[in-house]
């Protein structure tokens, strides 16, 4: 079998993450309940006659895979996988609006084509003038993860050399407000500060994009090697430990090898728990990093924990704004990501320094 | 008629996210596909329901929409006279 290697990422989320020669090196301060993708220049890579059907979730996806593309330094790829939890939520929304309001009449197609899940796979592919494998999953907080371990096996098996990953959500007015009216979303603004320890239900919700280019042969631009990726629907807070330790002794490591580990905590009172058992039992003796304080809660956020992980891997450096702990590494080898979403849907992501 | 031709090129700006474009940058005899605005077979099924919807004008044949959507001007003759709201 053959390894696997993360050669390039792009990030488009509530930081200035799009420009991939920093590194958290300026931090925008929030205090809001929910917070949206600062937008890089998109005439700079999309041309305006492309770009005014496309709403901001398939913007942000566009670029984020030219990026990861220009870093990779090629020109096309053997597959384009995307996750997404809700999809293309502004055009859906705006379709099925007009649904409502013209009492089922005069339905236009513009949002229609563009509110499909795979819209943003198949934007990319067009822009790409790629007709290779396409595929979108969609499984709520698993779903970026779930596209990363089809990249990885397709890899792994030698049935392509270099796959385009991602994720991507976008926020929809209609939806944030029901996602409200259920308390999925913090009843008060929360600053990055409080998050760690806020005391209320719920996230503060955002919206994001992350693309990397995984292949299995290492180039220069290389960030990590990518070990291993597990997911579950379900698992007991109990049993989170138990999980990890075995998903680890599969891959031949014990827990002193861990390194660094990649926190999902979103603030949320009723489900950080699964995050501080850990913290406080098997990883009290390793270092903690989180990111859900800077860039939101949605659906593939967990792959900017991955995007962190692959930039704390090839800097070897930890920005202090994502410490849980004082602990420090001397040399950070082995990084393991570990998300949830209110319970469920939990995934492992074991990268290693290439 | 001046103002119906403003008001039209006001709703294909906003229908057609046309970004780039104000009411000042289209001529009432621009051509509203190919060399003009750019403008595509998609956008023209957003014209026909534009036409029903805000006018009252249903077309029938969908070819008919080559020659209705020619220019700002065309588009404007032709409503004025079919119109039904």
């Amino acid at each position: 079998m053959k390894k696997v290697y993360i050669n390039s990422i792009a990030s488009i989320s509530p930081q200035k993450t799009y420009d991939n020669c920093n590194f958290l090196d300026e931090i925008t301060e929030y205090n809001d309940t929910v917070i949206f993708a600062q937008d890089p220049d998109y005439k700079q890579y999309i041309p305006p006659a492309a770009a005014r059907r496309m709403a901001k979730g398939i913007k942000m996806g566009v670029v984020a895979s030219k990026i990861a593309m220009d870093e990779a330094g090629i020109e096309t790829v053997d597959a384009i996988i995307t996750g997404t939890g809700m999809g293309c939520m502004i055009d859906s929304e705006k379709f099925v609006s007009a649904i409502i309001d013209n009492n089922e009449q005069y339905l236009t197609p513009t949002s229609f084509i563009q509110s499909t899940h795979n819209t943003v796979a198949g934007q990319i592919a067009l822009g790409m003038e790629c007709k290779a494998y396409n595929f979108t999953y969609v499984h709520s907080a698993i779903s970026f993860e779930s596209a990363l371990l089809d990249a990885k096996m397709q890899l792994e098996n030698n049935e392509a050399e270099h796959i385009l990953v991602g994720g991507v959500e976008e926020l929809g007015a209609h939806t944030t407000k029901v996602h409200r009216l259920i308390n999925h979303i913090k009843p008060e603004p929360v600053s990055i500060s409080e998050v760690l320890h806020s005391k209320t239900e719920g996230a503060v919700f955002s919206e994001g994009t992350n693309f990397f280019v995984v292949s299995n042969e290492k180039t220069k631009s290389c960030y990590a090697e990518l070990v291993a990726v597990e997911t579950f629907n379900t698992l007991q807070k109990e049993k989170v430990s138990e999980a990890i330790e075995t998903f680890l002794k599969e891959n031949n490591l014990k827990l002193d090898d861990i390194d660094l580990v990649v926190f999902g905590n979103n603030g949320d009172v009723d489900f950080d728990g699964y995050y501080n058992k850990l913290s406080e039992g098997i990883f009290s003796k390793t270092q903690q990093v989180f990111y859900k304080h800077l860039v939101g809660e949605n659906n593939t956020v967990s792959a900017f924990g991955v995007w962190l992980a692959s930039k704390i891997l090839k800097t070897q450096t930890v920005p202090e704004i994502v410490k849980i702990n004082k602990i420090n590494s001397s040399e950070i080898k082995t990084v393991l990501c570990y998300n949830q979403y209110r319970g469920q849907n939990h995934s492992l992501v074991l990268l290693r320094k290439c | 008629m001046s103002e119906l031709k403003e008001e039209l090129k006001g709703k294909i700006i906003e229908q057609l996210n046309l970004e780039d474009v104000s009411v000042a940058d289209i001529a009432d005899d621009d051509a509203l596909f190919g060399d003009g605005l750019g403008l595509d077979s998609i956008d023209a099924l957003e014209l026909i329901v534009m036409l029903d919807k805000d006018y009252g004008i249903r077309l029938s044949d969908p070819k008919e929409g080559r020659k209705i959507f020619e220019s700002v001007q065309v588009m404007a003759d032709y409503i004025e006279e079919h119109r039904t709201k």
